[in-house]
């Protein structure tokens, strides 16, 4: 405890001998310590019941009901506050009862100043990390992820009641959704309210790590496992211990990437790259895809076992454009949220921005909606959001003849951010939130070229 | 409240320079030392079967046998301290009270098996002086800055601080002298 206050920190002296409860008192109260003293077992259940008592020195010989007896007592209600024995008859029988009944330590009388010393500062360190922990566990409680999604419409409702149910059970749950809808929200939200809150939440992007990767990334490796291995590393696998492994993109995954997840998911254990040891590893699995994994069965691109085990609950989120009642209320958290980033005043939406905010239809989902309404407080001169503070392909899509297909439509979208941007591909990246070799692949996908 | 009588208790400290110890103290403190050689029994205080003495009650007896009515009793003595609980202590005092005790038993180097240093010794002896009476003016362990009121329960602590206050404990004292 770097900067610890000993007036936070109650000791009770439990002794039927005086000179021994105030010489114990006077020392500890030059620390500056909180003091209680009790002569027997009953004027310390007393103390207990009045006072919050951090540390208890006991002794166990006393009249009446003994010290180890106290002990036992205490432990029935109390199993957080520290207990040092000492003792002036000391017996390997009785050390070993005191530490097999929760004791912290166990010592003899007269005690070397410097032990004793040593004996409460450790004591007080684990109070400290008891009080952090608690602290922690507090504030991570108080993270109820469900209830800051935004949705009012009957269809997010449904989604979140459907993150509600599978929440506490521990099952395996397949996110479905298009790009942008928010599918790693509700992966946070399915995690911190399930019993393994407390333990990391690891997100995997598989989409995004090259095939030739993912297997150490997943796995780990041992040291000299591969030309560039120096260091062991840990997998996602092994991080995700406790907690609950993400994995985003689910349907990119190589067939050969697919066995060696299906293997992991059935067994529980892999083994690291280059390793021998067996790693055993207590994980919950989300899976989130923008595409249809029943064509991809059909298709023979993603194995049908693996399939069956990642779909055992299944959450699909409706795009923005089928919940357009949520449009109003994204907007304006939004708006708000990014102004306050910015430090800047939250300006309003005028109306005519929010009829072109309802009726765009909003290819990149929430994001896209993020997006635009960032790059509006950022050029927004005055105090109201006007359809010409948003970027210009919002509302001019809806006006002329729509694509046909979802990726047309991503084609569409790149070519007026690109352009927007005047082929800045970092910012046009950031706005469309995907990293800068996405969208080069993408570019090159869609053969989009800069204007001459 | 300034005066502050030294007070040997048993026998003369050994290599012990009170004359030192006196002006010492009145560097470091704003007050007035008198070294008073009053004949004081402490042997009840003597347990035979730990061969020390018991500090709480030398710290009685300091009251009950001095017709001292004003300032602070410091005693001082070259025989071995302790409190029930403990194998020793260096000193003992009575907090935000006139009385304290501290002995020089463990305070010279020939203890741990080192050869003699009256220089060490003599800046021990103010140190462990000086925190005594620091807790009889309402000190506690001075905790996280270098301070005579860092608590001590080696040798080794005791050369490590030094011999004046930290900027807060000076304040209290200010504050109470």
């Amino acid at each position: 405890m770097s900067a610890f206050n000993p007036s936070e920190i109650t000791i009770m002296i439990v002794d039927d001998e005086p000179s021994v409860r105030e010489s114990l008192a006077a020392w500890f109260e030059d620390d500056g310590y909180v003091i209680l003293t009790a002569q027997n077992a009953a004027e310390a259940l007393q103390h207990m019941q009045n006072h919050t008592v951090d540390i208890i020195l006991l002794d166990i010989k006393m009249p009446g009901m003994d010290g180890l007896a106290l002990q036992d007592r205490i432990r029935e209600f109390n199993t957080e506050v520290i207990i040092i024995i000492i003792t002036a008859f000391a017996t390997v029988d009785t050390a070993v009862r005191a530490l097999k009944a929760g004791a912290f330590d166990y010592t003899t009388k007269p005690v070397d100043p410097d032990e004793l010393s040593h004996l409460v500062r450790n004591a007080v360190e684990k109070i400290r990390l008891q009080r952090e922990n608690r602290a922690l566990r507090d504030s991570i409680d108080q993270l109820q992820f469900v209830d800051d999604i935004i949705g009012e419409s009957a269809e997010m409702q449904k989604v979140l009641e459907m993150v509600r149910n599978v929440a506490p059970t521990d099952s395996s749950a397949l996110i479905l959704g298009e790009s942008g809808t928010g599918k790693e929200l509700i992966a946070r939200a399915i995690h911190m309210n399930s019993r393994r809150r407390y333990f990391p939440l690891i997100p995997v992007n598989c989409g995004a790590i090259p095939e030739s990767l993912l297997e150490s990334e997943l796995f780990g490796h041992e040291k000299g496992a591969f030309t560039g291995a120096q260091y062991r590393r840990k997998g996602k696998f092994e991080m995700s211990q406790g907690g609950t492994i993400f994995l985003d993109e689910i349907g990119t995954l190589s067939l050969k990437s697919q066995v060696d997840l299906l293997r992991v998911l059935e067994d529980r254990e892999f083994h690291r790259i280059g390793g021998e040891r067996t790693v055993k590893v207590d994980f919950r699995l989300i899976c989130a895809t923008n595409v249809n994994l029943e064509d991809e069965v059909k298709a023979g691109r993603f194995r049908e076992d693996l399939y069956y085990r990642i779909n055992v609950f299944t959450i699909t989120i409706p795009p923005l454009r089928e919940r357009r009642p949520d449009i109003p209320l994204l907007a304006r958290y939004f708006v708000e949220r990014h102004a306050t980033a910015m430090t800047k005043v939250e300006p309003e939406i005028s109306t005519e921005a929010m009829d072109v905010l309802l009726t765009h239809d909003w290819p990149g989902n929430v994001r896209e909606l993020e997006n635009a309404l960032e790059r509006a407080v950022v050029i927004n001169k005055g105090d109201v959001i006007k359809p010409e503070d948003l970027p210009v392909q919002v509302g001019r899509e809806t006006a002329g003849p729509r694509s046909s297909s979802l990726a047309e439509v991503e084609k569409d979208h790149i070519r007026h951010m690109l352009s927007d941007n005047n082929w800045n591909i970092s910012r046009t990246a950031e706005q469309l939130g995907i990293d800068r070799v996405t969208l080069y692949n993408k570019i090159e996908k869609y053969g989009l070229k800069r204007p001459a | 409240m300034r005066d502050i009588s030294i007070i040997p208790l048993g026998a003369h400290p050994r290599d012990v320079l009170l004359i030192e110890l006196k002006h010492g103290i009145e560097r470091v403190l704003p007050v007035e030392c008198t070294i008073h050689e009053i004949p004081l029994d402490i042997e009840t205080a003597f347990d035979s079967s730990r061969r020390q003495y018991h500090s709480t009650l030398i710290l009685a007896h300091l009251l009950q046998q001095t017709d001292l009515t004003a300032g602070r009793l410091l005693g001082i003595t070259p025989f071995d301290l302790f409190v029930p609980v403990l194998t020793f202590v260096f000193g003992q005092a009575q907090v935000n009270n006139r009385t304290a005790v501290f002995s020089t038993f463990r305070l010279h180097n020939e203890f741990y098996g080192l050869p003699q240093s009256q220089e060490i010794l003599a800046m021990r002896t103010l140190k462990e002086a000086v925190h005594e009476l620091g807790h009889t003016y309402g000190l506690r362990h001075c905790q996280g800055r270098p301070c005579v009121m860092n608590s001590s329960t080696y040798v080794e602590d005791i050369d490590l601080k030094p011999p004046d206050f930290c900027l807060p404990c000076r304040t209290h004292l200010q504050s109470v002298l």
